[in-house]
């Protein structure tokens, strides 16, 4: 039952995992993570009125990623490592989709890794914010 | 948005400096406002039951949730929550911030119930130059994460954009 080692190939495409975030998703990300930065939830604020909106936290997308790869692995593991670079900026109201795949998988001190590059996607093909995880299966 | 910007003595005197421990939450109300803030759907993120059902000891928490600094007015960061008490400074008068990259490291497994130690250290400071931001100020922190056995449970390391 569930994901295993074996079964997982390098070139596998992740399940996407789109997101949508409004003001009020951001709101709750703020409250959520205790960062209430007003660029991501106040338009009338210097850095977002010089921007010409809000912006949806880098941090935001970094959790998403973590979620596609955590409902990817359905506890079949655990992640060791995700990392992500904030690339490009992403906007309320703007579809982005959360991607990834296989690169690499091999055992270490008798663990089952698996590599992953994976990355959001804005609505316009750039890809804002570019990562690598690796999971250690438990089979 | 700085044409010129140079790093002085007095900022890479910062380099190496560590903050005093302080202490980060994770509760069951914290991963659950983290996993609805993220607009997650599995259950193991919101429901004992099911985490306990899937292997978890308690709510597991999400990646890249390290947990909630313990927040008291005066010593606290009023808009990032964090410390600020000792936390390593560099006085370089630029207003504008991004975040540029972050890189979290798992060595253990993180619970509702835990409580963390955390410790911020100032890695590297670097300038960079963008057509868009200008000069830019690039620090590197890395805080490491240790659990109340002692644990170190997570080490995160992270860049900030100061332009």
């Amino acid at each position: 039952m569930g994901l295993s080692w074996s079964a997982i190939n390098a070139g596998d495409a992740l399940p996407e995992l789109k997101k949508k975030p409004g003001v009020t998703q951001l709101v709750k990300y703020s409250a959520g993570s205790g960062d209430f930065n007003p660029l991501h939830h106040d338009f009338q604020f210097p850095q977002s009125k010089q921007l010409g909106s809000i912006i949806v936290h880098g941090r935001f997308k970094y959790a998403a990623l973590g979620e596609l790869v955590s409902n990817w692995l359905g506890h079949a593991g655990r992640i060791a490592k995700i990392s992500c670079q904030y690339r490009g900026m992403d906007f309320p109201d703007r579809e982005f989709v959360c991607r990834g795949t296989v690169t690499r998988k091999w055992e270490e001190n008798g663990e089952k890794r698996v590599a992953l590059e994976v990355w959001t996607e804005s609505d316009d093909g750039k890809k804002t914010t570019p990562g690598e995880a690796v999971v250690v299966l438990r089979s | 948005m700085a044409k010129e910007f140079e790093l002085t003595d007095e900022m890479r005197s910062a380099i190496g400096s560590e903050s005093p421990p302080w202490t980060y939450e994770v509760t069951t109300t914290s991963v659950r406002a983290f996993a609805r803030g993220v607009g997650y759907t599995d259950p193991v993120y919101f429901d004992v039951d099911a985490a306990k059902r899937a292997g978890f000891r308690n709510l597991p928490a999400p990646p890249t949730y390290l947990g909630t600094p313990v927040f008291i007015p005066g010593r606290s960061h009023e808009i990032f929550t964090m410390p600020t008490e000792g936390q390593p400074t560099v006085k370089h008068g630029l207003k504008g911030l991004l975040d540029g990259g972050t890189e979290t490291e798992y060595f253990g497994g993180i619970c509702a119930g835990d409580t963390l130690t955390v410790v911020n250290r100032l890695e590297n400071l670097d300038v960079r130059e963008s057509k868009a931001l200008g000069k830019m100020l690039i620090t590197t922190q890395k805080t490491t994460f240790t659990n109340q056995d002692g644990t170190v449970v997570a080490v995160q390391t992270g860049q900030a954009i100061y332009y």
